[in-house]
């Protein structure tokens, strides 16, 4: 089914209140495009872990939200992107409980369990770029 | 009718006619804002100034100096009054007129002066209106950096207000968390909370996160250190207020708390607390 997508907007990750402002603007659309509280929550906690990943590994890039329809479903599409130092080994930064900053290391699994679709490209010294859907 | 001379002769030998002009200027009714300053201060205050300025254009033109010298009193003198204006309350526009209003005293004199030399006449007006404007301009970034400094410190009292610790009965103490937690406020939550068990020798601490939008790894990282930490100081931490749509986000983030008490609610988590420490909350007489 091709992708229709309906309208975008880009953010920068750049600090910690970029981050706070990235959730809110997701919640904002989240809720407009008629996900129900929990999906919301959902998305947005995904988005939280993802920006936080691009501020905080990335050393800092953008988010693009998009609201896109496949003929049947609409959702929203977020891409996380950065220049950053990128991932060496991306099934291990995948799996649970694997940090490489003593966090929790419970984002990147995490997020994709809480989206329908998940992709991520790293390239070590090129940077990262994370896409997640969410359909409602 | 005066032949043309330096500015800073033309502006000290009329220093009180301009003072006398200026003065009128701003303490005229509705412009002096007499809430907020005295007319006495304000006099005094553009007293000081123009003798500041007056100097400074002596040293700028007569005694070669660097123009960043001649002109530091003033600017500093400038800025004091603008900081205080802000923390007093003055608005912006009040606060830049200080300097906007000698340009009419100062340009009336300028005009009275030998009307055959117009080159002079004309640099003289560019020089001092650019000067008076540089000066405007200062006020208002004085102003602006006064406002920031008021409004970082308001939120910095606004972080410990947001985050109270309270203390529920003996041995039992509470913090509601409300808002986004970012590491800034979870640090300044902990801290005061690991403070506040010590100082009421608490044996429970109950963290209630209904007020909590987004419940991240990194938050839920925060609490486990929070609740750690409680426990080297003696206190159980009980966590309250997590709701079911976070319950099911945390269930798919992959964060368990498994091994601390959580409550549906914090009418329940002060219920668990009183019989830990041996109290039972039962119902009695409505006195009512
Ligand atoms: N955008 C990124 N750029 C570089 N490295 C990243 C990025 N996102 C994730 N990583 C790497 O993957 C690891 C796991 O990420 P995550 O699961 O979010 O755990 P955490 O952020 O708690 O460390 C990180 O520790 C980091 O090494
Ligand atoms: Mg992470």
């Amino acid at each position: 089914m091709e992708l229709k997508v309906l309208k975008r907007s880009t953010f920068p990750i750049r600090s910690e209140e970029d981050i706070v402002k990235a959730r809110q603007i997701v919640r904002n659309w989240a809720n407009e495009v008629g996900f129900k509280l929990v999906d919301q929550t959902k998305l947005v906690t995904a988005t939280s872990e993802l920006a936080r990943n691009t501020f905080v590994h990335g050393g800092g890039g953008e988010m693009m939200l998009e609201q896109v329809e496949d003929g049947t479903r609409s959702g929203l599409r977020i891409t996380f992107q950065d220049h950053g130092p990128g991932i060496p080994d991306v099934t291990r930064a995948l799996q649970d409980g694997y940090s490489t900053a003593g966090g929790l290391g419970l984002g990147l699994g995490g997020a994709k369990r809480l989206v329908h679709e998940f992709s991520i490209q790293s390239e070590v010294g090129k940077g990262t770029v994370v896409i997640i859907v969410k359909w409602v | 009718m005066e032949k043309a001379k330096t500015l800073y002769a033309l502006l000290s030998g009329h220093q009180n006619e301009i003072l006398r002009q200026w003065q009128k200027e701003q303490l005229a009714p509705g412009v002096l804002r007499s809430d907020l300053i005295s007319p006495d201060e304000l006099k005094q205050q553009m007293e000081d100034f123009l003798r500041y300025l007056v100097e400074a254009v002596k040293k700028d033109e007569t005694e070669d100096m660097s123009s960043l010298e001649a002109w530091k009193e003033v600017r500093s003198f400038l800025t004091e009054i603008s900081k205080t204006q802000a923390k007093k309350g003055f608005l912006p526009s009040e606060t830049s007129m200080f300097i906007f209003s000698l340009k009419k005293p100062i340009f009336q004199l300028l005009q009275s002066y030998d009307t055959e030399d117009l080159e002079k006449f004309a640099s003289d007006l560019w020089k001092v209106n650019t000067l008076l404007d540089q000066l405007g301009l200062l006020t208002m970034e004085s102003y602006l950096k006064s406002k920031e400094e008021i409004i970082r410190r308001q939120q910095e009292e606004m972080l410990e207000l947001s985050t109270p610790v309270v203390k529920i009965w003996e041995q039992v103490v509470a913090v509601p968390l409300i808002g986004t937690l970012d590491s800034a406020r979870t640090q300044m939550v902990m801290e005061n909370l690991l403070q506040e068990i010590v100082r009421v020798s608490a044996t429970i601490a109950i963290i209630d996160i209904t007020g909590v939008p987004t419940v991240d790894t990194l938050v839920a990282q925060h609490l486990f250190k929070t609740v750690s930490a409680a426990r080297l100081m003696g206190a159980e931490c009980v966590i309250s207020g997590i709701r079911p749509q976070i319950a099911q986000t945390m269930v798919h983030l992959g964060v368990s708390f498994q091994d601390i008490t959580t409550k549906a609610t914090l009418a329940e988590a002060i219920k668990y607390a009183f019989s830990r420490v041996g109290y039972r909350i039962s119902k009695g007489e409505s006195t009512k």
